[in-house]
């Protein structure tokens, strides 16, 4: 196993410089990164020509490319055409930030997502399993911003007509909070809450599928006859074997749910990755957002990379040699 | 598992369901199929049916599609639903009781009443005008990205299917590098650095990345299909490529497009909502379901801002959604849910 995810480990090496060209091209030949300065007023060609040195940009595209890539990874990539700033930083603290969101909204999610879908494949066409199954159509429907709206105006007028805080509506923390996880959990709460109502409605569909397949098949059919009570049936022979589709969903989800989490962070004004990558188109630098999808794509190809190692746990017919 | 499983474009691809050619008839054999529900639920009929003797009913494979889907209620119901909606976008003109731009101060931020249904921004625009409106925008956005996209991937999974070889391999690749990026953050990056505004640019933006599970559902269809002897009679009898891919395996396709380009429209709602949300799809004035959400925001009192053009899209979606649900099950024709 461990040799098998140091060898994993190389190969990803390739497909990230793949992919870094991949990025390079697209966001450079969606226009002059000088752009928006020269239309700015109070810019004197002097800058501009400074910047055009210091970045190299009259160089050729690979050329370009190449010191780009230098940058990214000697120099934790660079720094940002306006203002010289270290992009690294910052990029660090929203991508911690995010993922504190993306991890506890996934665990929620799956978590109800798994009680619901299989109590919904146990009892299938029950009245649990319609409401289930409305539920998550509804939830297929919703567009995710709209449903952080709905939440912040909800718990916003609790606020103000009773005065009752039970979730901060914006931002992650309190300037000086006394208890700093708790006031955290608090901050974090409506954010969590509107990506996992979505989660739990698409999760609760595979796990009920695989749950419904698996339950019809023939080696759960023996372990019923030889005797065994229906929750030994389902906890210990049918469940491991359901998860295993739904891992892969969850963890080829946590690179979608980046973009899922942009509107959600612009809603609750949460300091993560959706934000910073908003600002960033916003001020038209091609730098950090070349910097963000590159942190992005590392960050989907490591959960694939994990969803394979859960494979092999969960189904020991996998093997890794 | 053929359930009401809400099944995302882009995200999980069907299975191809290869069905004969739909010029042949296919015979129905009500009393072949025992287990069919039609069998279970007309035995007067059936009793009848055995009293004169035989009797077989041949029906097409068109017809038997369209007997089943108009007896998947909730996809009748969801297509009344639609029809009503989008035909109000349609005729905005006369069902709008106000213009979406004519603003009366003395009404400005008004809630929900008799006078305006939906209520009114700061402006004193009648909300429901602009939402109607709004649906316009965000139909005609969705309806191309559907049309773009399904021939978008129809052509690049026809010849990357039928041909095979460098060019499939070709073409295949394109499609995983356009699969392997995060989705919304290139919109994003592409509406911003490319310019945004226009309803057809984001159109076209949207197109571009959501062409690729057509693209390999019709592959899939093509690799199995051109294989067949039919396939070989025709090329035997001096068929061109054209004629054979439009005329002998396209057709086979039909279920599949349909239902992907039904969904399309569904996630085309919701993305365009979300980039409009952003600020980053169609730009205010022109009333976007998307932007008419982003007016409300952090105006915590006039909830009604937010409401209603959220309730409108999620009404729209699900109806889609539904509708894409019904026509899957009746184009399948090895599904057997629905009674033919």
């Amino acid at each position: 196993m461990f040799t098998y995810v140091i060898r994993r480990l190389f190969y990803l090496i390739p497909v990230l410089l793949l992919t870094s060209m991949i990025i390079f091209t697209f966001v450079s030949v969606s226009g002059d990164p000088l752009g928006e300065i020269r239309r700015l007023p109070n810019v004197s060609q002097v800058t501009i020509d400074n910047l055009i040195e210091a970045k190299r940009l009259d160089d050729p595209l690979p050329l370009q490319y190449w010191h780009w890539l230098q940058a990214a990874v000697t120099d934790q990539f660079g720094t940002t055409l306006l203002g010289d700033e270290p992009i690294w930083p910052d990029l660090k603290r929203v991508l911690g930030n995010t993922l504190q969101l993306i991890i506890a909204a996934q665990i929620l999610s799956v978590l109800l997502a798994i009680g619901v879908g299989v109590y919904s494949a146990i009892r299938q066409y029950s009245v649990f399993d319609y409401s289930a199954t409305t539920f998550s159509f509804v939830g297929f429907s919703m567009p995710v911003f709209w449903l952080a709206l709905i939440l912040q105006v909800i718990f916003t007028n609790i606020y103000l007509n009773y005065g009752v805080r039970i979730f901060y509506t914006a931002q992650l923390s309190s300037p000086n909070p006394e208890n700093f996880l708790f006031d955290r959990l608090q901050h974090l709460m409506l954010p969590v809450i509107t990506l996992a109502v979505i989660g739990v409605a698409q999760y609760s569909r595979y796990m009920r599928a695989s749950m419904l397949e698996v339950i019809n098949s023939d080696y759960v059919r023996t372990a019923r006859a030889k005797g065994l009570s229906e929750r030994g049936v389902v906890m210990k022979h049918a469940f491991r074997n359901a998860l295993i589709p739904l891992v892969t969903v969850v963890a080829l989800d946590f690179g979608a749910l980046f973009g899922g989490a942009f509107a959600t962070e612009t809603v609750f004004a949460l300091d993560g990755m959706g934000l910073y990558f908003l600002r960033a188109l916003a001020s038209r630098d091609v730098y950090p957002v070349m910097a963000w999808l590159m942190v992005a794509s590392v960050i989907v190809v490591l959960f694939n990379l994990i969803a394979d190692i859960i494979y092999g746990y969960l189904d020991p017919r996998i093997r890794y040699d | 598992m053929t359930e009401t499983e809400p099944r995302r474009p882009g995200e999980k691809t069907e299975e191809p369901s290869p069905n004969p050619p739909a010029e042949s008839d296919q015979v129905s054999l009500r009393e072949a199929t025992p287990h069919s529900a039609a069998t279970l639920e007309e035995p007067a009929e059936l009793a009848a049916i055995y009293q004169q003797g035989l009797q077989i009913q041949a029906r097409s494979q068109w017809q038997l599609a369209r007997r089943r889907f108009f007896r998947h209620k909730l996809a009748m119901v969801s297509l009344l639903v639609l029809g009503v909606i989008f035909g109000a976008a349609v005729f905005a003109e006369t069902v709008a009781p106000y213009a979406f731009e004519a603003q009366n101060f003395e009404d400005s931020s008004e809630g929900p009443s008799t006078k305006h249904l939906f209520g009114t921004d700061q402006l004193g625009r009648d909300y429901f005008s602009r939402v109607v409106f709004g649906i316009r925008t965000s139909a005609r956005v969705a309806f191309l990205v559907a049309f773009l996209s399904t021939v978008l991937g129809t052509t690049v999974g026809a010849i990357s299917g039928y041909y095979g070889g460098w060019v499939d391999n070709l073409l295949m690749r394109l499609t995983d590098l356009v699969l392997t990026l995060p989705p919304l953050a290139v919109l994003l990056a592409a509406s911003a650095l490319l310019g945004q505004g226009s309803p057809y640019r984001v159109a076209i933006i949207l197109a571009l990345v959501y062409w690729t599970t057509l693209a390999r559902l019709v592959r899939g269809v093509f690799l199995s299909l051109r294989e067949k002897e039919y396939v070989e009679a025709a090329k035997a009898l001096g068929a061109s490529d054209r004629r054979i891919i439009t005329r002998h395996i396209l057709p086979n396709t039909v279920g599949p497009i349909v239902v992907n380009a039904t969904l399309i429209i569904g996630l085309a709602i919701l993305v365009e909502a979300v980039l409009s949300f952003l600020g980053f799809g169609v730009q205010p004035p022109t009333p976007a379901l998307g932007n008419l959400i982003a007016k409300g925001q952090g105006l915590i009192e006039q909830w009604w801002l937010v409401t209603f053009p959220g309730l409108t899209i999620v009404l729209i979606v699900l109806c889609i959604n539904f509708l894409g649900d019904g026509l899957r099950d009746a184009l399948d024709p090895t599904q057997r849910r629905v009674g033919a």
